[in-house]
């Protein structure tokens, strides 16, 4: 015992403070403090996103438009590739040595540790057969996706097309898509996008300090299976599609069919079409500018976009609302001296001298005289002042849908063109006009604009004799067949079944022994009526539309084709092809009959300049408040007013945008901007978590 | 006396059982540390795990080989160890090979020696023969110099390694010092440089200098009348504290390396960086706080098993056991070490010559001294300094020295009746 023996107390205190202190802080991390198991979750933590098939879409008879194809990404990880023969695998997968030296390093700099695309979409018998030899080369390995793929490439505008979503689509899903994500962008598939997407599913899987994956995340406990997209079954009918999308080549218009006794649409015709499959795979970016650029603007939907005069057909429509109003019988008869006098100096001209007529009569020959009379009766003399005579037949025309949109389910329909009297109103200055004002509302011309969809709508109504159902794409929905309740709802359109009977009997003629004689067919009583839309800017616009049989009719079509002259030449014997094709599935015609509609050209001469609305025709740019005025030629800049220019950057086409800036900033601050540009693109490389990880490896060394 | 030749006989079993608890549980600790849930054998010689376990049979091998030596040995060779690890010492500065910055290892073969490993025991050795040879007290100036100098030199030539963290281990000795007489005034010194330190980084130089004086004050107000000596020593501590402060920029700009500032102002939040400098404490605070009560279960913890945390069987070990066994597990082992401790200082009162008592101080001293940086490092209670957890971590010359430094006061303690 020495004399210090007490401090052993002391030194024994302060050791046993010390190992307190640390339990002390020990309890407090572990126990007390919950943010750590937080933060060693979000360490290991990763949630992936299974994608399920999207939903396929078959037509009426169950064949295939769109599927979904596999396709084959070779993958590589180059943290684990092992030296290899790598000619032979250059060879294998049919690439140049050097493309595989580039190629590895862009993927060696993106990440050792995580993997990346080496080569996409590998053909299937490229891929089998490096699967076969794939324990050769550690480190790579295929990966399958699936992408659209439409095995007909047919009804492009009608099917629509997938492409990622855009911060605007992200936004308004409240964030349900992620970047990356694929989206329904037009046709049916955007507006069946929530059937067609199915439900997505998660995976959590743990990963290590280098985000190789490690297992799954409590056995999987909080994973959820991906569902895939309903199928859906389209009222198209293959057969027909491909048959008027044949015989609309190299011609701008469009084909609606419709079954009278569903509302369901048989054939969607836009022409110039183009291939759906231009929109998936790796050329997606250069075929979408492309077709943006094409002057005949094919990713236009003509069918519902496109509004148009309609021309002659409209009498059928004059002929049923003055029956309707009493103003003429089928037995009314006016006098055809060769045209229609009215006011003081007004004269519309009829195509012949017709001589005495009746309503059969009239709509056969398809007299401008006696609707001019029939039009004038139902204004001026209805009883009321004229303006409200127009109100009131605006009104009963309107309830064959013209005017208003027909809700089909397809994205970006318009509602056409039906003026008001206060339209009239305004431009006379005055309310005291009658028919003589706008007497080319009896012949269809003048204020009216009129989808094809429309058209085709109006003579399934005849063909019903005075109801329509909502014309629709979409017949049942995945395997329950449940059809949308609204699609089922007759809408009568305020016409009496026993007017019709005469207007049918002069459609039927139309085609017996009328103006579409040549477009009649064997065996089938058609009963149709021919337009042609004057134009002023051009070839006169080929209209018909038609229904058949006559008795329980099965099909109801409306064909437009732009500049092309007569309805009975261009419109007529293209329906009655696609009529006869779906009610006897064969042609009876020779073959020199459909080598002609085959082989015509008939696209604009010359590229026209670019547009953006459109009221006469689909492809002639007319602002609203100058309907006559074309824009001026894009080339001639110098020359351009300021306001013009304005009005130019409106338009979204990012390549015209980019000209138009391009002409209107100096040579020298062009360099300037694109440098600038270049600049901010290069600062702006995403980094990738790999990146970030790879950075923040420890960077201390601890000493030894 | 009846069976007194018997190596085992007076053996002190209990420090024996803990000192087998603390290198299985180590041994468990490395192989959940390396762990691979894929192509894993219990023994692969390839691995952390497997090798340990060598080296675990040779630490055991030479713990016997030790018990079985005549007790005088260490007494009588111990300037021999200490003149054989300055050699050594010297030569890793010449010839060493240079890991991570320090230059600490001699490659013999396949194997590293780390002769700052050494220099525990050897110095301890020496300077428990020292003192123990002292006649007059410990305090003299002329008996403190040479103990000083037989600390420093070894330390000092550690430090040139550079590898401060062993070096620092050198001061805990202060503690053996002071049991054997030196005035407590150091120990209060040494505590207050600390909190000079800290304070003087985390605040500014006027309110420590504000609050030291006032401290000063009080003390000589109350103390005046009764004790002039008290008065006279507070006035050179506060002039002491004065220049310390003063000297603290200097010292932190100009002596510190620059990781070293980097982990101490890690360490009082004046900078944060988890991503970067702070890495290893965030990740190795994340691993220990995750495992809870009883933690996630052996080899289930995922932030050691997929390498979240570096450096895990050797420095950052504690967080293995951390993660996996929870604070259950982290409570035992603390426990093991203080009961290993408080033994040893119980074994050292109980010695008969002084040679033995103050080698049983240092063994305690030096091994509590690892255990707290190590472990406070790992929670973030002491900054980043690489030193290992003692019989626990991964690494031959660790466990084989601390082995010997362990069982050559077993083999003091187990002849403590005999006389060297």
């Amino acid at each position: 015992m020495d004399s210090f023996f007490s401090r052993k107390y002391v030194i024994q205190a302060i050791f046993i403070a010390i190992t307190l202190t640390l339990l002390l802080r020990i309890f407090y991390i572990q126990v007390m403090d919950d943010q750590y198991l937080l933060s060693a979750n979000n360490n290991v933590l990763r949630r992936l996103i299974i994608y399920p098939a999207r939903g396929i879409i078959l037509d009426r008879n169950l064949k295939v438009l769109a599927q979904n194809e596999p396709v084959y990404d070779l993958m590589v990880i180059p943290g684990q590739v092992a030296p290899f023969d790598t000619l032979a695998f250059c060879n294998l997968i049919g690439i140049p040595k050097l493309a595989f030296y580039r190629q590895f390093i862009k993927a060696q700099k993106y990440s050792l540790y995580r993997a990346s695309v080496f080569e996409k979409q590998l053909s299937a018998k490229t891929s089998a057969a490096l699967q076969e030899r794939l324990f050769e080369y550690p480190g790579f390995y295929v990966q399958n996706r699936s992408v659209r793929y439409y095995p007909d490439s047919t009804a492009a505008q009608f099917l629509g097309y997938i492409g990622e979503v855009n911060d605007r689509e992200i936004e308004k899903s409240a964030s349900f898509y992620n970047k990356g994500d694929y989206i329904g962008k037009s046709g049916i598939e955007k507006s069946y996008e929530d059937l067609l997407r199915g439900q997505r599913g998660v995976r959590n899987i743990m990963v290590d300090v280098h985000n190789r994956e490690k297992g799954r995340f409590f056995e999987g406990k909080y994973d959820t299976l991906a569902v895939s997209g309903d199928n859906l079954i389209a009222s198209l009918d293959k057969r027909i599609q491909l048959l008027g999308e044949q015989l609309m080549r190299n011609k701008i218009g469009s084909i609606v069919a419709i079954e009278p006794e569903t509302g369901e649409i048989l054939a969607f015709v836009s022409s110039p079409g183009y291939d759906p499959n231009m929109m998936v795979g790796r050329q997606r970016g250069n075929n979408y500018m492309k077709l943006l650029d094409d002057s005949n603007k094919p990713m236009f939907i003509r069918p519902t976009q496109a509004e148009y005069p309609p021309g002659s057909i409209f009498k059928v429509i004059n002929a049923l609302v003055a029956q309707q109003f009493q103003a003429i019988d089928y037995n009314t008869i006016y006098s055809c001296p060769g045209g229609y006098r009215y006011g003081y100096r007004g004269f519309m001209k009829c195509t012949h001298v017709h001589g005495s007529l009746n309503l059969i009569g009239a709509i056969q020959e398809s007299c401008n005289t006696y609707f001019g009379y029939t039009y004038a009766k139902m204004v001026d003399k209805s009883g009321l002042r004229p303006i409200n005579g127009f109100r009131k037949w605006r009104e009963a025309v309107s309830k064959f849908g013209i005017g208003s949109k027909l809700d089909i389910d397809l994205p970006g329909e318009r509602k056409g063109l039906l003026p008001t009297a206060e339209l009239y109103t305004k431009r006379w200055k005055s309310e005291r006009w009658g028919s003589g004002f706008n007497i080319s509302l009896s012949i269809g011309q003048g204020e009216l604009g009129i989808t094809p969809l429309q058209m085709a709508n109006v003579v399934a109504i005849v063909a019903n004799r005075g109801f329509y159902y909502k014309p629709h794409l979409i017949k049942a929905i995945g395997a329950k067949k449940i059809i949308r309740p609204e699609f089922t709802k007759k809408n009568y359109v305020g016409i009496d079944t026993q007017y019709f009977s005469p207007v049918i009997e002069g459609m039927s003629r139309v085609v017996k022994q009328g103006t579409a004689y040549y477009s009649k067919i064997n065996d089938i009583e058609m009963c149709g009526k021919t337009g042609t839309v004057q134009n002023p800017h051009g070839e006169n616009h080929s209209v018909f539309f038609a229904f058949a049989p006559r008795n329980n009719p099965k099909i109801a079509i409306a064909v437009v084709v732009e500049n092309a002259g007569y309805g009975a030449t261009w419109s007529a014997p293209i329906a009655s092809l696609l009529v006869e094709k779906y009610l006897k599935d064969s042609i009876s015609r020779p073959k020199y009959y459909t080598d002609r509609l085959l082989n015509a050209n008939l696209l604009p001469k010359k590229p026209i300049p670019l547009i953006s609305k459109r009221v006469r025709d689909s492809l002639r740019l007319v602002f609203t408040k100058d309907s006559l005025k074309k824009l001026p030629q894009t080339k001639n800049s110098n020359a351009k007013p300021k306001d013009t220019l304005k009005r130019n950057l409106t338009i979204k086409t990012p390549k015209k945008l980019l000209d138009t800036l391009r002409k209107n900033i100096p040579q020298k601050n062009l360099k300037k901007e694109k440098d600038t540009l270049k600049k901010y693109i290069s600062t702006k490389k995403p980094k990738t978590i790999a990146d970030t990880l790879t950075k923040n490896k420890p960077l201390l060394k601890l000493q030894k | 006396m009846i069976n007194q030749r018997s190596f085992f006989f007076n053996v002190d079993w209990i420090s024996i059982m803990l000192f087998i608890s603390l290198i299985a549980i180590g041994w468990f600790s490395i192989y959940a540390a390396v762990y691979n849930e894929n192509a894993m054998y219990m023994i692969d010689f390839g691995t952390n795990s497997g090798k340990q376990l060598l080296f675990i049979m040779v630490a055991i091998i030479i713990g016997v080989v030790i018990l079985l030596l005549d007790s005088k040995f260490f007494y009588v060779l111990s300037p021999v160890f200490y003149g054989v690890t300055i050699l050594l010492l010297v030569a890793v500065l010449l010839v060493g090979r240079n890991v991570g910055g320090n230059q600490a290892w001699i490659p013999i073969g396949s194997f590293r020696l780390q002769p700052s490993e050494f220099a525990k025991w050897a110095t301890s050795l020496l300077l428990a023969r020292y003192i123990s040879s002292l006649t007059g007290k410990l305090n003299d100036f002329s008996n403190v110099l040479p103990a000083a100098a037989i600390l420093f030199f070894p330390m000092f030539l550690i430090m040139l390694q550079p590898d401060t963290g062993s070096a620092l281990v050198f001061v805990a000795l202060i503690f053996v010092l002071y049991r054997e007489g030196l005035s407590p005034y150091f120990l209060f010194a040494g505590f207050m440089m600390v909190v000079l330190f800290i304070g003087t980084l985390l605040f500014t130089k006027i309110i420590i200098i504000a609050a030291i004086s006032i401290v000063t004050a009080c003390i000589i107000y109350y103390a005046y009348k009764k004790n002039k000596r008290i008065v006279a020593t507070t006035i050179a501590t506060f002039i002491l504290s004065l220049v310390f402060i003063l000297s603290v920029d200097f010292v932190y700009n100009n002596v510190l390396q620059a990781h070293q500032k980097t982990r101490i102002d890690l360490l009082l939040g004046l900078i944060n960086d988890p991503r970067g400098a702070g890495y290893n404490v965030n990740q190795s605070k994340i691993a220990i706080g995750s495992g809870g009560l009883l933690g996630r279960g052996y080899l289930q913890g995922t932030q050691t098993k997929f390498n979240f945390v570096p450096e895990q069987s050797t420095d950052f070990i504690f967080c293995t056991i951390g993660e996996e066994w929870g604070f259950a597990g982290t409570a035992t082992v603390i426990s093991l070490y203080l009961f290993l401790i408080l033994r040893l200082i119980h074994i050292a009162e109980r010695q008969r010559s002084s040679f033995s008592r103050i080698y049983g101080y240092a063994v305690a001293c030096i091994i509590f001294c690892h255990f707290f940086i190590n472990i406070g490092m790992t929670v973030g209670l002491v900054p980043v300094i690489g030193i290992p957890l003692p019989f626990i971590s991964y690494g031959g010359s660790s466990l084989i020295s601390f082995t010997v430094l362990l069982f050559i006061l077993l083999k003091l303690d187990a002849n403590r009746m005999g006389i060297i």
